[in-house]
């Protein structure tokens, strides 16, 4: 086809074609469509930096605290500051001290022993409280022992903070680095496995901070959120999917559950504070009232995940049910539940791994307490491990850094655990009919 | 008896209601060969004794726990001397409050006195009372409900069609659970929300320009006279919202096009799911490495320069909940663009455009609909983010659009303005509700029009 402008040219020049003009623009255009597809490789490119950048971040911050420093000490318990009658109140804290002069007895002033004391953690004489308590035979012993070291101190031995900042910008003065390398010449300072962290309660003290507390208390308010939130979304999807008529009220349900799912977490911890606690008088800070919370919140996922596994079961298996006779709720409980569970199951655990995430609601219900003891009961004031994550991340010592990373870390470990559980599920029960 | 126990006590009796049901059916029809005579089979006898004796039982259990503490607080502040009881209503409530810690067992702050004393004993005897009591209606309760039902059994009773029935009723109740959530959230909201109006005027409160709402305590304090003008604190809602969709928005968008358009099956197979991680994170995650690494960085590329960056900036806080919401943008947008019929790409290529011209000009002009309600539904998730902006964005309300300098979100005021210890009756917590409100209108709209968009889009291609 030739232009009908250049024919009128009567031939002087060739006539120029369509296709000439495409070949002429080819390049650029190549070349545009080369771009756009760098654009969206970078793009993923971008988002999985972001995503090392940020693993990588957190496990170099966390994995130090999975080791603590301790200083060894030969404490002798002495006969005559540890009565039979009155042990669990004895003066353990002068035990310590007593042996810290012991080991370094060219400290004199008072203001040199102060701060020789302070190398060793508050928590070493709970440890020998302990220990004598259970083993009353120790006293008029001399034993050495382990204890925690102070934070600072750890921080040092882990060289993360520096010998050489001018003195009086540091935590440890130059006469506690002395002692520190005098000791650790003597090999009575080194870094074990620190068990303190997976088992003890949360503490103002970095080296008797522990996630189990908050890990008992995310266990108990997932648990009441999984007896909650599962029997009652699996009921809603089964009636919604299988008997609701399609009319205007099953509609303003459907809408109401959509929007549910999108509502920002933090109105539900409104409602829960004003309705739980202030109108029902429900206990603050329990993870019966937490449960409750995220109960309501992963509701609408796990509707929304049970009846897309719902409505994947053919037809023909209900078809089938009731031409042998089945009622409609036969069909449904001995037929289509069963071959459904797998989907609902699946979209119940990562609604559960969200819930376990969750953070602002709690915060509303007052589980963001300090609170040391380990919880017993649903009622017991708790914390959950996300709110212990954001209360560690507000303290100003340089040690909870590590801890807050590593509790990070084990988090992230519990999601990835019920992450792959939900994969594995799918991938064994998923059927193609 | 504990509630629990006696809960457990409850159950174990249904347990043996379903078996003295079912016995009792075998037993009227005759033995277990005559079963057919029976309307419908044991279990069903079976279910609707267990049912007719838990259910009654365990709707009383849970009303009585409901209003027992209220009711026995109403008893006791009645019969309470006189001079006590003309108090005001913040004194009488600590005087109750009290009581309680008293009754168990905390430590009570201030003297005990025998009027005190004297309630706490009341208390405790009616809460003694009501326990008891409580035990031994639900349990006479289920044992008539059982034995009622049981002498009804007969091979005529039509069981099936009565515990299906009860069933449906169930499951209906189960789907009203979403409604009765969201009227739980707009009354408990909007009720404290008017008692902040009925203090502090509407107008006030959407159009003012100065946020501090520290109150007085006492009158002669200064500078702290609360201010609860909201318009800064909405700016820096948006500010941050803003950013976090600059950066969401085309690194979501274009991956998601990437994915489904470009990379072979092994690439994609990788990629989403690694994509999707970002998304199962938890925001404190996000808010800690926002706080930890990703402000200091910022404010010391700016230091470099020469820019005076906040350690605190908006920009931290709205990058970091930008990465947030990429997969978010990315697998919605997936999901639309795989949604557009091949025969439209196919028309496009056999005009001659590239891939990309395609999906410039083909494809995405057709799962826009789609695409605009997913960014609208992130734009909501943005803005009821709390976390991240609570650990990374700060807490004073400054009206400027400048990302490096500190800004604060609404849901950073709520979480301020209710954690710790409050006093329900001062506009400081109840200015909190006021923005509860608020940001569940907002984000009502936004998710409203977001599903009808994205409902209406669906359908159009299926």
């Amino acid at each position: 086809m030739n232009n009908p402008e250049i024919k009128s040219n009567n031939n002087k020049k060739r006539p120029e074609r369509t296709l000439d003009i495409v070949n002429r623009g080819l390049a650029r255009r190549y070349q545009a469509e080369k771009r756009f597809r760098f654009y969206g490789l970078m793009a993923i490119v971008a988002s999985l930096l972001f995503l090392s950048f940020l693993f990588i971040s957190i496990t170099g911050n966390g994995y130090g605290a999975f080791q603590q420093t301790y200083i060894q000490l030969n404490v002798f318990f002495d006969p005559d500051h540890l009565q039979q009658d009155s042990l669990a109140t004895a003066d353990y804290q002068g035990l310590v001290k007593k042996s810290l002069r012991a080991m370094f007895p060219e400290v004199k002033s008072r203001r040199d022993k102060r701060m020789l004391y302070g190398l060793v953690s508050k928590g070493a004489s709970f440890q020998l409280r302990a220990l004598a308590l259970k083993n009353p035979g120790i006293i008029g012993q001399t034993q050495s022992f382990w204890v925690p070291a102070d934070d600072d101190v750890d921080m040092l031995i882990k060289g993360h903070s520096s010998r050489k900042v001018p003195e009086d910008e540091r935590r440890l003065k130059d006469k506690q680095l002395a002692w520190i390398d005098q000791l650790s010449a003597a090999g009575n300072i080194k870094k074990k496995f620190n068990k303190t962290f997976f088992t003890g309660g949360d503490s103002r003290e970095p080296e008797l901070a522990g996630i189990w507390g908050a890990v008992v208390g995310s266990f108990l308010t997932l648990v009441v959120t999984l007896i909650l939130s599962f029997p009652i979304g699996v009921a809603a999807a089964v009636y919604l999917e299988e008997f609701a008529p399609k009319n205007r009220w099953t509609d303003l349900i459907e809408v109401n559950i959509n929007n549910l799912a999108a509502v920002p977490s933090i109105v539900f911890g409104l409602l829960g504070l004003a309705v739980f606690l202030n109108f029902f008088g429900l206990p603050r800070s329990a993870p019966l009232v937490g449960g409750l919370v995220l109960a309501l919140m992963t509701l609408p996922v796990i509707i929304i995940a049970s009846r897309s596994a719902l409505k994947s079961v053919p037809p023909s298996i209900r078809e089938a049910a009731l031409g042998i006779g089945a009622s409609k709720m036969q069909m449904v409980a001995h037929h289509v539940l069963p071959l459904a569970l797998p989907g609902m199951l699946t979209g119940t655990i990562i609604g559960m791994a969200r819930a376990l995430g969750e953070t602002a609601p709690l915060l509303m219900i007052g589980m963001v307490a300090f609170i040391v003891d380990i919880p017993g009961g649903f009622t017991d004031p708790a914390t959950a491990l996300p709110v212990q994550i954001f209360l560690w991340a507000d303290s100003p010592e340089r040690a909870f850094v590590e801890r807050t990373s590593a509790a990070i870390l084990a988090l992230l470990a519990f999601l990835i655990t019920m992450n792959a559980a939900a994969v594995i599920l799918r991938k064994k029960f998923e059927k193609r009919w | 008896m504990t509630p629990a126990t006696l809960f457990i006590v409850l159950l174990t009796l249904c347990g043996f209601a379903y078996y003295v049901g079912r016995r009792r059916a075998v037993a009227v029809a005759g033995d277990a060969s005559q079963i057919i005579n029976l309307h419908s089979r044991p279990t069903y006898y079976g279910a609707i004794v267990a049912l007719w004796c838990g259910i009654p039982a365990l709707i009383l259990f849970v009303l009585w726990l409901a209003f027992e503490s209220s009711i026995i607080t109403q008893i006791v502040i009645s019969d309470l001397p006189e001079n006590i009881r003309s108090q005001t209503a913040a004194e009488l409530n600590l005087f109750v409050n009290q009581i309680r810690n008293i009754v168990i067992g905390n430590i009570v702050s201030g003297k005990i006195t025998p009027a005190m004393q004297a309630a706490a004993d009341h208390y405790h005897s009616l809460q003694a009372t009501s326990k008891a009591a409580l035990a031994v209606v639900v349990i006479s309760m289920a044992m008539l409900g059982l034995l009622v039902v049981r002498t009804k059994i007969s091979p005529t009773l039509r069981a099936r069609n009565a515990v299906e029935k009860v069933i449906l009723y169930i499951l209906i109740a189960c789907s009203t659970i979403a409604i009765f959530t969201t009227i739980g959230i707009v009354l408990s909201v909007l009720y404290e929300a008017i008692r902040f109006f009925k203090v502090i005027p509407i107008t006030e409160f959407l159009f003012g320009l100065q946020w501090s709402p520290q109150m007085a305590i006492r009158a002669d304090q200064v500078g702290s006279s609360g201010a609860f003008g909201a318009v800064p604190v909405f700016l820096g809602t948006a500010l941050i919202s803003a950013i976090a969709m600059l950066v969401a928005v085309p690194i979501g968008l274009m991956s998601a096009i990437y994915l489904s358009e470009y990379a072979n099956k092994k690439f994609r197979a990788i990629a989403k799911p690694l994509i999707e991680i970002l998304a199962g994170i938890p925001t404190v995650v996000y808010g800690f490495f926002a706080a930890l690494t990703v402000a200091p960085f910022i404010r010391e590329t700016g230091g470099v320069l020469g820019l005076d960056v906040s350690s605190e900036s908006a920009l931290a806080a709205g990058l970091v909940m930008g990465i947030m919401i990429i997969p978010f943008v990315s697998s919605l947008s997936d999901d639309f663009i795989n949604a557009v019929p091949q025969s439209l790409r196919d028309g496009a290529y056999s005009l001659g455009a590239t891939r990309s011209e395609t999906i410039k000009q083909v494809v995405l002009p057709a799962a826009l609909p789609g695409i605009v309600g997913g960014v609208l539904l992130a734009v909501s998730r943005a803005i009821g983010e709390t976390m991240i902006v609570v650990m990374a964005a700060g807490l004073a309300a400054k009206l400027t659009l400048n990302p490096l300098e500190t800004v604060t979100t609404v849901t950073v005021q709520i979480v301020t303005l209710l954690v710790g210890d409050q006093e329900f009756d001062s506009p400081k917590t109840l200015a909190a509700f006021a923005l509860g409100l608020l940001l569940f209108v907002v984000t009502l709209i936004l998710n409203v029009i977001a599903l009808y968009v994205v409902r209406k889009y669906r359908e159009q291609y299926e």
